[in-house]
């Protein structure tokens, strides 16, 4: 365990909600006289879980709850989780910009973290200064920033702007700066918020593979926070996924991004027991809508798959058509595609069943989410639903592969060769 | 939860103890001992210090056409009014050349009052970057009192230039002699002062921001209890306003201040020293004050 460079032990954190108005100081004295009497803060008390949707009891609510990690030496280590789940209050605290309320993080190295770029940029000041402050704000002396700074320009690729003010940047060269400057940084340990959402496509990948070559290629530990599934796969070689500000999930990267993904999706059928409280608008209710096999018990490459669908029209006399759509994990759309139901200005009010049929060895294993478009016409959007249920095709053993293969079909090729001896 | 704050407790005391099999380099916990002042961490830091003096500077005169010469503006006008209302209107005899003796009060003045006013606003003004990373805070109060020495530097070389005129015409004589090392001790003594002020003031802003607002007019009334419109020897000894002003910590610099310069003034060295230990007090309080607040600051602020 000596190689152990971050370990996190109960960590909470609580905030209070709202103004911290009038109620704070009189919260404070009752406080203070708790301690001088040797008591607990009476505030530790209350609280609860961080769940945004719901409206709470009480006006103090825990960010985080005992969390307990360990993170080695030369991981790339994922936090994901949904908004407000107590991400960027981890890296806070593990950045030391704000201080838990209970338990104990140790570390071993130097930490410098990136929750934004170019903190502490002062327009005024040219490229040159600009990345000597922010340099030093991030941790390096002077004499480091010197022996980088060509790097550093030279990965920003403004070397013909670096006496002018930054202010008359573009925000492309303003952005690039920035993290090339925090790129350039040499800690044993770095924290990464979100920060590769910004610039061009180039400049995206040019990001990630900096990051990939410090945790890979350096030895360095690094922690990611990203709400981008497809680089948190790449990048990291452990996940974390919070929920509600607690940790429900430490493992793999691809565990951990599947077990986010399938946690965070909606239902994978819907089975309304009448029409009022189905899903839907005044047009359409959806009654029933499941993913099933065309073959067998379980929904896998071989198995064929269809969609039965059952729902209310209301309209008469219409064109109604239907199109799915199924996207993949990494929100790629996998097709957009759907058909008629009524051609003849002929629908009637009433429940339909339908069934939308795919072939076998079309999808290939994953998880995948279906959005659904009712329509008239072709031209009007009657109802639509998007990520209305989730459904998992498996793979299933076939030869010698037992593991998932790439892509995003999986279609039978037909192959036809033919030999020829000279 | 009785049991979590025990476990925590318990935590706490192992680490302090070094108890722990595990050797961290940080260990980030809710309570750190109140004396643990961080000043070596400073010292680490001291290129940022550097360099956010660099960026006031810089930041201030840029696209601006006369610079560094507005730092000499506005002492110029103030002297001017003070020598019109206090000099000639209300008549008080400073015994030394009028405006030679507002400039030397309002520069020491001005670098008080802008180096308060501006590390009050530590915690505030900076919180989009306290949030975003970490390095010790107490860089930003320190690099406001330094970069405001450039500023003082600026307004005392318009006083000597005005020393000069009057030395040459002979309308005063000069003695200048070893008090003249006075003048760094007044300077090391006010900036201590001011900053010490500054971030107990910004300690408190972060939660109530009440304080800000007395701030701004103490300022302005500071001044007037303090001996820079007027020398202290025009107050009668025991008068109630002469108690106010013996209290008063920045009396005995300006006095001496003067003296350095001009000869005259009315200090001892017991005052002096009451001066520099009220420096110490304040500055070791308010060291202490800042990095209390300056661990959870961004939940309130």
């Amino acid at each position: 365990m000596s190689n152990t460079v971050i370990k996190v032990e109960n960590l909470s954190k609580q905030y209070r909600l709202g103004q911290i108005g009038t109620g704070s100081l009189a919260h404070d004295v009752n406080r203070w006289w708790h301690k001088i009497r040797g008591n607990e803060d009476p505030y530790l008390k209350v609280g609860e879980a961080n769940d945004r949707s719901s409206k709470g009891n009480s006006d103090y609510v825990w960010s985080l709850r005992d969390i307990n990690f360990e993170i080695k030496q030369g991981e790339a280590v994922g936090i994901i989780g949904r908004n407000g789940a107590g991400k960027s209050t981890l890296l806070k605290i593990l950045s030391r910009t704000t201080s838990p309320t209970a338990g104990k993080i140790g570390i071993k190295g130097r930490v410098a973290s990136l929750l934004e770029v170019g903190t502490g940029f002062h327009p005024e000041l040219t490229g040159r200064e600009n990345i000597f402050l922010n340099g030093a704000i991030l941790g390096m002396t002077k004499a480091e920033i010197k022996k980088k700074f060509d790097e550093i320009v030279d990965f920003a690729g403004v070397e013909r702007y670096v006496d002018t003010p930054v202010k008359r940047y573009s925000s492309g060269m303003y952005v690039r700066l920035a993290f090339g400057v925090a790129a350039h940084l040499e800690p044993e340990i770095l924290i990464v918020d979100e920060v590769l959402a910004v610039g061009d496509t180039e400049f995206q990948k040019k990001a990630l593979g900096k990051m990939n070559q410090v945790s890979k290629g350096e030895g360095r530990t690094v922690l990611f926070v990203s709400h981008n599934m497809a680089a948190i796969k790449t990048l990291c070689t452990h996940g974390i996924v919070l929920k509600q500000g607690v940790s429900v999930f430490n493992g793999s990267q691809y565990d951990a991004v599947n077990y986010y993904q399938s946690s965070d999706s909606t239902n994978s059928f819907i089975h309304a027991p009448d029409i009022a409280s189905a899903p839907g608008n005044d047009n359409i209710k959806i009654l029933r809508l499941e993913a099933a096999p065309q073959e067998g018990s379980e929904l896998t490459i071989f198995s064929g798959l269809e969609f039965q669908l059952v729902f209310f029209n209301a309209g008469v006399g219409k064109n109604l058509d239907i199109t799915f759509e199924v996207q993949n994990q990494d929100n790629v759309i996998v097709f957009h595609s759907g058909g008629h139901i009524s051609k003849q200005y002929d629908s009637k009010k009433g429940i339909y069943h339908l069934t939308c049929k795919l072939p076998k060895r079309f999808l290939n294993a994953g998880t995948y989410s279906l959005s659904i478009i009712f329509g008239e016409n072709q031209r009007f959007v009657l109802y639509s639903a998007s990520d209305i249920i989730s459904f998992e095709v498996l793979h299933e053993t076939s030869g010698s592969n037992s593991s998932r293969l790439p892509g995003l079909t999986f279609p039978e090729i037909e192959i036809q060769s033919d030999f020829s001896n000279e | 939860m009785s049991t979590l704050y025990k476990e925590l407790e318990r935590e706490s005391g192992m680490a302090e103890t070094g108890n722990e099999k595990e050797h961290w380099d940080m260990v980030i916990q809710p309570k750190t001992s109140m004396l643990d002042l961080q000043l070596k961490e400073v010292w680490r830091y001291r290129d940022l210090i550097m360099l956010f003096v660099k960026r006031d500077f810089v930041a201030q005169v840029k696209q601006t056409i006369l610079g560094p010469v507005w730092h000499v503006i506005q002492p110029i006008l103030t002297t001017l009014m003070f020598w019109v209302l206090f000099g000639r209107i209300a008549g008080i005899d400073t015994g030394v050349p009028g405006p030679m003796f507002y400039m030397s009060g309002i520069a020491l003045w001005n670098y008080f009052s802008t180096c308060l006013t501006s590390t009050a606003g530590t915690f505030v003004t900076n919180a989009p970057i306290f949030g975003k990373v970490y390095f010790p805070r107490l860089i930003l109060p320190i690099s406001v009192v330094i970069s405001n020495l450039i500023k003082l530097g600026i307004q005392l070389g318009l006083l000597l230039v005005m020393m000069a005129y009057y030395g040459i015409t002979g309308k005063f004589v000069f003695h200048f002699n070893t008090s003249l090392l006075l003048v760094p001790i007044v300077i090391f003594i006010l900036a201590g002062l001011s900053l010490g002020l500054g971030i107990i003031i910004s300690s408190l802003t972060t939660k109530y921001r009440d304080f800000t607002l007395l701030l701004g007019f103490a300022v302005q009334l500071g001044m007037y209890i303090s001996p820079i419109p007027y020398p202290l020897s025009k107050l009668a000894e025991g008068s109630q306003l002469r108690l106010l002003l013996d209290i008063n910590p920045i009396t005995p610099l300006a006095e001496a201040f003067r003296y350095a310069l001009f000869g005259q003034g009315t200090f001892t060295v017991g005052t002096l020293l009451y001066s520099l230990a009220f420096m110490m007090v304040i500055l070791f309080f308010g060291i202490i004050m800042f990095n209390k607040v300056e661990k959870s600051f961004m939940d309130t602020v």
